[in-house]
């Protein structure tokens, strides 16, 4: 079967000027459906980059980068949102919520962009928040709205377009530690049972349980392919396991 | 689609507020400022629009109405003789000192024409009747200068260089552009008011007769009369708006002004509606990250920036409504007529698409990847 994602020797240099600095190097990582990925590293990592690179947000400096069995690395920058609105959801730590439209139309908004005739979006809207626990919430406004209840929302949005891939940033990060693990619950079942290939990328130790396989990057390269399979952990998902990895600075609870 | 520019605009009551204050002030600054252009132009060739002439004839050279020079009043009756000329009347126009009555004197521009005739005629009446004007030493002025020339009601007297003048009446809205009022009089009135003699006349009103070609009978006056120019009013009017617009520099003030207006009114709008865009810069660049095509995104700037238009259009024509009224009561005229309401309409609408345009440059350069920045 194909990877949903597929990146070969990608490597990304910010330029400013005369000067430039390598963000990634000579990375090779496939993201299968039906798994949820996770990415970490410390911070300036390359990871934020690698996540935007496979979301079509950003373009490789070299390399290839291939989306739904679609090489995207050679895309000219005005094609890459159809890419992301046809096949990629996107969750960000701040939320990233319309604040001046309430979570039903939030939702709403993802169909619209994909052409969904009003009346059709606003029940799928209902049906997507009712999924989700919200259907109560439809017409409040995010600032009315919990933490937790955003990013569930946040969820809707990213599923709202039906992609094949969820891309997740520090999704739990403005989260406390129920609410995170809640979030991430629903992470996994849009995996495991809804098949969608789910890459996040976090700094919360709290949630590593959940990852099928964790991908550490250092210093723009890939520094453990799969961090349980490095540690000879058993098998994968993690899911209830307790374990600390001084070397890598990561901590499963 | 989701009322995202309707709710951008909305939300934030505070923005809005700013929003369209910064509109409406635009609006207001350019009505004000073209309406005086146009008050300015429209004063000064007032009295020859108004006059009911087809054709002005005067003296060689005369560049302006108010600097007509006395001809021969006979050249009336060679007028009169020539084919197409349907009715011709003497009018006289010249500055003269109207005493008050604590003996303080202004000067005035009397306007002198047959009573019985069209032509020459005061107009916008609203006391008095022009025919009052047959009555002995009468004479009808505007109400807008009342204060100036001290006059308190119909049926006072003053005197016009030495003669009684007794005020039969008002008008509105009959400014002059100069700061020496219009008074009318009979012609024989006018005569005696200014210090022309009996046989002479500033001016002679030409109405062609229905159906004459008017350069024909302008042809036939020249022709036959000597030592005269011969203008449309059209032209007559044109000349004396360009003498006291652009010659004197008076009209170039108000033009710079009124074009001066219009820049400030696009910056500020530019800048009022480029800041709302930017209050919502990390939403357009969450559209652009989930996928929206700019297309998209341009839609919601633009809508957004076409209701403040329309919202801050109407407040704005609202609030010149009450500065042009505000304006028929001092000495200078703010004119709003109709093709300059609707055309405000557009302006106003042209500068907000234009200031979102300014926004879209912006936002067409937002890096996506923003929304993964916190």
């Amino acid at each position: 079967m194909q990877p949903a994602i597929a990146v070969r020797q990608l490597t990304k240099t910010y330029t400013e000027g005369s000067n430039g600095t390598l963000a990634l190097s000579g990375v090779d990582l496939d993201v299968h459906s039906g798994e949820l990925l996770m990415l970490m590293g410390p911070s300036g990592s390359g990871k934020t980059t690698l996540l935007s690179i496979m979301g079509c947000i950003l373009t490789a400096t070299s390399g290839s980068v291939r989306v739904a069995d679609r090489e995207v690395s050679s895309l000219r920058e005005k094609d890459l949102p159809a890419i992301r609105l046809e096949h990629i959801g996107f969750v960000f730590q701040g939320f990233n919520l319309f604040p001046t439209l309430t979570a039903g139309e939030n939702v709403e908004l993802m169909l619209d962009l994909k052409g969904t005739p009003s009346a059709k979006a606003k029940k799928r809207a209902h049906e997507l928040l009712d999924q989700i626990g919200l259907a109560d919430k439809y017409d409040a406004f995010p600032s009315d709205l919990s933490g937790g209840q955003k990013q569930r929302v946040a969820i809707a949005r990213a599923l709202a377009g039906d992609p094949g891939i969820i891309l997740a940033d520090e999704p739990t990060a403005a989260l406390d530690s129920h609410t995170g693990r809640n979030v991430m619950q629903q992470m996994t079942e849009l995996a495991h049972q809804r098949g969608r290939a789910v890459v996040i990328v976090t700094h919360d130790s709290r949630v590593l349980d959940f990852a099928d396989r964790i991908v550490k990057i250092e210093d723009g390269a890939i520094a453990a392919p799969n961090v349980a399979a490095t540690l000879d952990m058993p098998s994968l998902p993690m899911r209830g396991l307790a374990l600390h990895m001084p070397e890598t600075g990561l901590s499963l609870a | 689609m989701p009322p995202l520019a309707q709710r951008n605009l909305f939300h934030d009551k505070v923005r809005l507020t700013v929003t369209l204050t910064g509109i409406v002030f635009a609006v207001v600054l350019i009505v004000v400022e073209l309406g005086l252009f146009f008050g300015f132009t429209v004063t000064t060739s007032n009295l020859i629009d108004h006059a009911g002439a087809d054709l002005w004839v005067t003296s060689p050279k005369v560049p302006y109405v108010e600097m007509g020079v006395p001809f021969s009043e006979r050249k009336l009756n060679q007028i009169r003789a020539v084919p197409g000329v349907g009715d011709a009347e003497k009018l006289v126009a010249q500055w003269t000192q109207w005493k008050l009555h604590d003996g303080s004197q202004e000067s005035i521009q009397i306007v002198g024409a047959n009573p019985d005739s069209p032509l020459g005629r005061p107009w916008n009446l609203v006391e008095g009747r022009a025919e009052d004007l047959k009555d002995p030493d009468a004479v009808i002025l505007d109400e807008i200068y009342k204060k100036k020339l001290g006059v308190t009601h119909v049926g006072e007297v003053f005197e016009v260089r030495g003669h009684r003048a007794r005020v039969v009446g008002f008008t509105r809205g009959i400014r002059s552009f100069t700061t020496s009022p219009y008074v009318f009089s009979t012609f024989k009135h006018g005569q005696d008011f200014t210090s022309m003699r009996e046989d002479q006349t500033t001016y002679i009103l030409v109405k062609a007769a229905p159906g004459a070609d008017l350069k024909q009978v302008r042809r036939g006056i020249l022709a036959q009369v000597r030592n005269v120019d011969v203008y449309t009013t059209a032209e007559f009017s044109h000349m004396t708006r360009f003498y006291w617009m652009f010659t004197t520099g008076a009209g170039v003030a108000v033009l710079i002004a009124a074009v001066l207006g219009l820049v400030v009114g696009f910056v500020v709008v530019a800048q009022t509606i480029y800041a709302t865009t930017m209050d919502h810069i990390r939403e357009f660049g969450t559209l652009k990250a989930i996928g929206a095509p700019n297309s998209y995104v341009y839609k919601v700037i633009m809508k957004q920036a076409g209701i403040s238009a329309v919202i801050g259009y109407a407040l704005g024509m609202i609030v010149s409504f009450f500065v042009v009224q505000a304006s028929q009561k001092g000495g200078a005229a703010i004119l709003m007529p109709m093709p300059m309401a609707v055309g405000m309409f557009f302006l106003t609408l042209a500068m907000c698409v234009g200031a979102a345009l300014v926004s879209i440059n912006k936002v067409t350069r937002i890096d996506p990847a923003m929304v993964f920045k916190g």
